[in-house]
């Protein structure tokens, strides 16, 4: 009964009045999806395929003249882009351990029965509602050597957050861990709660350790949930452009997308900057098809 | 069904009409968000009250100023008019065809002469010599530097830079007296600092101030005819400069490492340093009590000379163009015959703006309308600015990525770093067929 309602027109409906099939209905839903996803999407990625094999410059009126694999074999032969996908692995690396370990720490804290359990939950969910912007502007400040209250919080005199090489990109990965953990608190929470309590008691039961339980039942349960807030923080954080970008113009934390912000709308290499467009993609759907297939696996067992 | 037709072809019908009115009265001015682009719009207001015509200064933050005017050059946008545009953008905006050729009006109104010489080579003529002109002088500007009056006249810091340096403590006339003072007032212990410089690599701010180095050391970024860079940007006295601005950064307060004309103002607003370097046209602020507690005591110089007394700054200001794609090239060159008329240019520099006019600049009445204008009226003269080719940007980006690392992240030594960026700028040169 549920599904016929779900795939046959009610007769009696105003759809069905104006004489409008099953087919007619679904085309208009989906038709114009496509288009958009076309127009805006498809077209768009097609047309700077093309314009990767050009010198283009978007600022002259000069034609683009083919240059063939120029663009992508200058690009792959440039040790400061070599340097940039480093920094941004380093970047992804720290960024995404970070927000696992302290998302899921904050999940496992969270699911048992405490006072005020919604209201904490709200509130640490807070950070990753905020802009990107505002969070890095909100950061600068609180990094600042001379006045910030991070230096003032932890006694560290006037260490240089941002200005110190060494340590730019770290900081930018913590103002990234602490705006994304809560959205990785929120889908282990979820996987948390689907654990079924029976497993729990049996291993109580057992008299099996709590360690013992954390990585036989646990983490094998959430972990494909889990798995999924990783894919996603990890296409997210290779993307990074506005926090690093307000944060610091450390050359050590320059990522991929800062270095094709600048070469595409500085310098306004077109050409190029598409040839540098499509290499970050070609790597993002490469990590993520890896992450896929691993959670295809995680799923099955 | 008919009826919503009918408004939507009224709606549309109504919006055309503004859209015509709208058109035949109102010009649109497009420049950064500062002090300046207000004064001109207190300007322009009193173009309004005369003509009748509207015009409005638009403005988007620094930051973003090149990548949305350029965006809008390469869309064909008649958003706007007229467009300030930086100097370096010239090259790249007159070959692109984004500017109207000005050359007529500029020999016409003979603004060769009225204006002063560096702003119409730098401003206004591309290329180099050519003898072709694409913007008028509006806002003339250049680096100097803002200094603590009260810490160079206490008695007690006075007799002890004596006794340490041999000579008296002053405003620095050379850059060696330069690093003398910022190493003799840099003191973290006491929260006070030598000396703020620009250091921010994501456009040309670091790279404007290692300019007023390596000009005033006697060196060229390379040779804008030739396009030669070897031997130019990597001489010794380049190399000098450059080891000196990296010592400059050693005395500055802590954290100083993306820092540009916000920072370097409240490095003086803040008591943090002894003597920052600035653009003129943020030196305004300085002097009013309400952004600057220390207004009073805030002196003001010229970039110093070199070892071998050259002095020379780095250029900033910006000329007015005229965008090929306004629908309204002659209300917009009416308006600009407008802004070139004497007692305008006087008006505009009353109201705030640095006028590029020479008349106005070389009269008493500028020279000491305030405590900057005769080290402004000074610089003026002794300017000289970054490439101004169409790919400026990679230039910049070039020179941002090598020196950056040297100046900020001790790495490598100032040969090293000038040697890579001369071969950096000759590959480019290279790419664009400039150079063999």
């Amino acid at each position: 009964m549920a599904n016929g309602v779900m795939t046959q027109l009610d007769p009696a409906s105003r759809a069905a009045t104006r004489g409008w099939s099953d087919l007619t209905i679904r085309n208009m839903f989906v038709i114009p999806t496509i288009a958009f996803l076309i127009i805006f999407n498809i077209f768009p990625l097609l047309y700077s395929l093309g314009y990767s094999f050009t010198d283009f410059r978007a600022s002259t009126s000069a034609p683009a003249n083919f240059v063939g694999l120029r663009n992508y074999r200058e690009l792959l032969a440039d040790p400061f882009i070599w340097k940039n996908f480093t920094v941004t692995a380093k970047y992804v690396l720290i960024s995404v351990t970070g927000q696992v370990i302290v998302g899921f720490g904050l999940a496992l804290l969270l699911n048992r029965d405490i006072p005020l359990k919604g209201l904490i939950t709200t509130l640490l969910m807070l950070p990753m509602m905020l802009s990107m912007a505002v969070v890095g502007l909100f950061w600068k400040l609180l990094y600042d050597p001379s006045f910030g209250i991070i230096n003032y919080a932890l006694g560290l005199g006037k260490f240089e957050w941002l200005a110190d090489p060494d340590v730019a990109l770290w900081a930018v990965a913590l103002t990234d861990i602490w705006m994304w953990s809560p959205f990785v608190m929120l889908l282990s929470l979820a996987g948390l709660s689907a654990v079924p309590k029976h497993l729990y008691e049996a291993a109580e039961i057992d008299r099996a350790g709590q360690i013992y339980t954390f990585f036989r039942i646990t983490l094998p349960l959430v972990a494909p949930i889990l798995m999924i807030a990783i894919i996603f923080r990890t296409m997210e954080a290779f993307k990074t452009f506005d926090l690093a970008f307000i944060l610091t113009s450390q050359p050590n934390a320059e990522l991929v997308s800062i270095r094709l912000y600048k070469m595409a709308f500085l310098e306004w290499q077109t050409g190029k900057s598409s040839a540098f467009a499509y290499i970050i993609l070609i790597m993002v759907v490469a990590i993520t098809n890896i992450y896929v297939k691993y959670l295809n696996k995680v799923k099955e067992r | 069904m008919k009826s919503p037709i009918t408004g939507l072809l009224a709606g549309v019908a109504l919006s055309a009409l503004g859209a015509t009115s709208a058109l035949s009265q109102d010009l649109t001015i497009f420049w950064a968000e500062w002090d300046p682009a207000n004064f001109l719009q207190e300007l322009v207001n009193e173009y309004e009250v005369e003509t009748g015509v509207t015009v409005t200064v638009e403005t988007t933050p620094w930051g973003d100023f090149q990548t949305k005017a350029f965006t809008e050059f390469n869309a064909r946008g008649s958003a706007y008019d007229m467009i300030v545009g930086d100097s370096q953008w010239l090259g790249a905006a007159s070959e692109g065809g984004h500017y109207v050729d000005l050359t007529d009006f500029f020999n016409e109104h003979n603004l060769g002469e009225v204006m002063a010489p560096a702003t119409v080579k730098y401003y206004a003529e591309y290329p180099g010599n050519s003898g072709k002109f694409w913007a008028v002088p509006a806002e003339g500007d250049a680096v100097g530097w803002s200094y603590r009056k009260d810490w160079f006249e206490d008695p007690a810091e006075m007799s002890a830079f004596n006794a340490k340096y041999g000579y008296d403590l002053a405003a620095p006339e050379t850059w060696a007296q330069l690093l003398d003072i910022a190493e003799f007032f840099h003191r973290p212990d006491e929260d006070r600092y030598g000396v703020a410089i620009y250091t921010d690599n994501s456009y040309d701010a670091m790279v404007m101030g290692v300019e007023n180095a390596i000009f005033s050391y006697g060196a060229e970024l390379g040779n804008f005819e030739t396009y030669e860079v070897d031997g130019y940007i990597n001489s010794d006295a380049a190399v000098a400069a450059l080891e000196d601005y990296k010592k400059l950064y050693g005395f500055t307060p802590p954290g100083w490492a993306k820092t540009f004309f916000v920072e370097d103002n409240q490095a003086i607003t803040e008591g943090l340093a002894a003597m920052s370097m600035n653009y003129f046209a943020f030196f305004p602020a300085l002097l009013n009590e309400a952004t600057n507690p220390h207004a009073a005591s805030t002196g003001f110089f010229a970039n110093p000379a070199g070892p071998s007394g050259d002095q020379f700054a780095a250029l900033g200001g910006q000329g007015i163009s005229v965008v090929s794609y306004s629908d309204q090239q002659e209300e917009s060159m009416k308006f600009l015959e407008w802004f070139i008329r004497d007692d305008v240019q006087q008006r505009w520099a009353e109201l705030g703006g640095y006028t590029a006019h020479a008349a106005t600049l070389s009269s008493a009445e500028f020279r000491n309308a305030t405590p900057y204008n005769e080290a402004f009226y000074q610089t003026m003269f002794k300017v000289k600015d970054f490439w101004a080719v169409p790919e400026f940007a990679e230039l910049l980006t070039a020179a941002n990525r090598r020196l950056y690392p040297y100046i900020v992240g001790d790495e490598g030594t100032a040969k090293e770093t000038l040697d890579a960026l001369a071969s950096d700028w000759t590959k480019t040169f290279r790419s664009y067929g400039r150079v063999d």
